[in-house]
């Protein structure tokens, strides 16, 4: 049965994002289909949810880097202002975790490896928690709120129904879903890609915007309104707009312009958890958990390989030496920069500044707050005589596509099946032990790596061995007050 | 009631995990990395010359803590989410005290966990190999005794009482003693006074 949507409105590129995330931005077709009209009531939900859909979908692009050297680089191993002295970057290169970018030169190796790790582990930890955020906010929806776990229609990019009487039937249609939902994702991301390398960053930017608007306001005033329902809660109109007007222009700010750090991670939290629900309402079962799989391989594929598309995406952004979309990513750590050194007017005319203003824009001015005016103006050359503190504080980039395919993963386990609590925190526990070792990857190998492919390959071995094998088991002991 | 029964459960069998975690681990987290990455012994000489590399201690510890809190969960989250919904206990003729026992077996589980993990370490380094023979016959007997599930009184005591003989003896292996012990009780431990001025 499919469902109408829209289509969403245009797909989101997903340029930044898709580094290591895996772009979905199934989007173009929403834009007409929106306009097309809304049909009945159930389908105008659908419609809805199809829409913002595709715009998520570019949200939903899974990636993790550390921040190097240079404010605004997102990627290790690379400083972003050449005019800083060649040790520091040198030292950047070599630790990218560290913390002090201008190493001292007579440190022993020992100790630099030492806090290396140390600071690595600070930043494990800076991401276990709101993972484990996330993770917790979407479970506890699921297990109260009845919206999320109902079966409603399917959303468009996975027309074909699981309703079959026979289970090779079954199968074959999740794969067959699996297949045009990772197609649709890989058009989008080259798409992206092909706009990224043309520079259309005006384009790029207000679909940034508009997807934000709508997981800010629509999916927050459906959730809103589910919440609401399930625990028989009057709220009239006007309270509702202020509500949702307020949580949603707050977000808008805090997440495309300036705001508060622990702000800022916050409402990533929260449209990452609203957009796992959305996946986790409408993905039929088996074709979740082999589009689990497929996204994983995808990622794996689209970031390591010389010629995926996820990697072109990240060299050209390295060679431009521009920033991803604070927007998609989720920064563990206030980066302050501005090292904008003090520019020679008499050397702008000629040359085309590789660090201009955009590349404060993944970072935050000496308040704390991050500066985000000049993204879209890449040509524009330095501000002339602009001289400022430099310090910065690494930290780890977690795209918002990890959050939300480990929320799915980890909310499908709740949804589905028994309503078991050991096969939820079994998955939990998967994803961040997969986490904890990407990290540890990262700290090696120092440059941008998919954060997918190994969460969700032992969060779905930790899934399906946990339900079919240790929860009967369980079971059976905590019914009879056996301890082993 | 329910709530009561989930609350109170909850926190008898997770209480003392959840406040060993809170206190000795969540503040030094970056010490168990370190001690996982293995730069353990260079590293805490670093940052706190007088520490004698108590660090595989250490690992035994949050190593059995982490056993223990994974076997406890496994045991006993589902009864608890059980414990919040509609229904009656014992029907059927089964105790009424279902969940209060076995929030306190859970307990004790968890506790079990973090001594025998001291020992267990301590008895591998040391390389006494009767001693991993003894916490493996102790676990049995433990989970062995919880066969006789109705009876919770005999189950529950010497489980307890294990544990304690446990816990005693993961002191003095951890390198505890009497005195050590009157010392930290009376307030009067002077290294682990300074040590904790010092991390200030």
């Amino acid at each position: 049965m499919l469902t109408f949507m829209a289509s969403d409105s245009d797909e989101e590129v997903c340029n930044e994002r898709t580094s290591l995330m895996s772009a979905e931005s199934p989007t173009p077709r929403s834009c007409q289909e929106g306009r097309q009209g809304l049909e009945d009531g159930e389908n105008t939900a659908q419609w809805k949810t199809t829409f913002s859909f595709s715009f998520l979908i570019s949200k939903s692009l899974p990636y993790i880097t550390s921040s190097s050297c240079g404010a605004g680089t997102p990627w290790s191993s690379r400083c972003g202002f050449p005019q800083r002295s060649q040790d520091s970057e040198e030292d950047c290169e070599e630790d990218p975790d560290h913390y002090d970018c201008s190493a001292v030169p007579g440190r022993p190796p020992g100790l630099e490896e030492e806090l290396t790790l140390k600071y690595g582990a600070k930043h494990v930890i800076m991401l276990f928690v709101p993972v484990t955020l996330c993770m917790i906010v979407v479970v506890a929806t699921i297990k109260s709120v009845r919206f999320y776990t109902e079966k409603n229609g399917q959303l468009i990019y996975t027309p074909f129904t699981e309703d079959t009487p026979s289970v090779g039937q079954r199968l074959l249609n999740s794969v067959l879903n699996t297949l045009i939902m990772i197609s649709v994702i890989v058009v989008m991301t080259i798409f992206l890609v092909v706009l990224y390398k043309y520079r259309c960053y005006k384009f790029i930017h207000g679909w940034l915007i508009m997807s934000s608007l709508m997981l800010l306001f629509l999916f927050t005033y459906i959730y809103l309104g589910e919440v609401l329902k399930t625990y028989n809660v009057a709220m009239d109109y006007p309270t509702l707009f202020l509500t949702v007007w307020n949580f949603g222009a707050v977000g808008m700010v805090c997440i495309h312009w300036k705001g508060p750090l622990v702000l800022q991670q916050a409402y990533l939290i929260m449209i990452s958890a609203l957009m796992a629900l959305v996946f986790i309402k409408y993905l039929p079962e088996w074709s979740a958990w082999v589009i689990l799989g497929a996204i994983s391989v995808y990622d794996l594929v689209a970031v390591l390989c010389p010629k995926g598309p996820l990697r072109m995406l990240v060299e050209t952004a390295q060679e431009r030496n521009e920033p991803i979309f604070p927007a998609l990513i989720y920064s563990s750590a206030m980066v302050w920069t501005v090292g904008m050194a003090k520019l020679d007017p008499s050397s702008q005319g000629a040359l085309q500044l590789p660090y201009d203003p955009e590349m404060e824009e993944d970072s935050y001015d000496s308040f704390g707050e991050p500066s985000y005016p000049e993204v879209f103006e890449p040509h524009l050359p330095g501000y002339p005589g602009e001289e400022l503190e430099e310090e910065e504080e690494r930290g780890v980039k977690l795209g918002l596509g990890d959050f939300i395919f480990y929320s799915v993963l980890v909310g499908k386990a709740a949804a589905t099946g028994s309503g078991d609590w050991n096969t939820t925190l079994a998955c939990f526990v998967a994803i961040l032990i997969g986490l904890c070792l990407t990290l540890l990857l990262l700290a090696v190998f120092k440059k941008a790596l998919p954060a997918l492919p190994i969460s969700i390959t032992f969060g779905l071995i930790f899934y399906f061995s946990t339900d079919n094998l240790v929860r009967p088991f369980m079971d059976t002991l905590a019914s009879h007050q056996l301890y082993i | 009631m329910t709530a009561a029964v989930f609350f109170g459960c909850t926190f008898i069998a997770f209480g003392p995990a959840l406040a060993l975690y809170v206190f000795t681990i969540a503040i030094e987290p970056l010490r168990v990395i370190f001690l996982i990455a293995g730069k353990a012994s260079e590293g805490l000489k670093s940052i706190n010359p007088d520490e004698s590399a108590p660090s595989m201690r250490l690992l035994a510890y949050v190593s059995g803590l982490g056993f223990g809190i994974m076997s406890g969960v496994f045991s006993f989250v589902n009864t608890l989410s059980d414990s919040l919904g509609p229904g009656i206990v014992g029907i059927h003729g089964d105790s009424p005290q279902f969940f209060l026992n076995s929030a306190f077996m859970t307990l004790v589980i968890i506790l079990l966990h973090v001594f025998w993990g001291i020992i267990f370490f301590d008895a591998c380094e040391k390389k006494k190999w009767y001693i991993l023979l003894l916490v493996l016959l102790t676990h049995l007997l433990v989970s062995t005794q919880t066969f006789l599930s109705p009876h919770y009184g005999i189950n529950l005591v010497s489980a307890y009482v294990i544990m304690v003989f446990m816990g005693i003896w993961a002191f003095f292996v951890a390198g505890g003693s009497c005195r050590s012990l009157k010392f930290c009780l009376l307030c009067q431990d002077k290294d682990f006074l300074l040590y904790h001025q010092r991390s200030r």
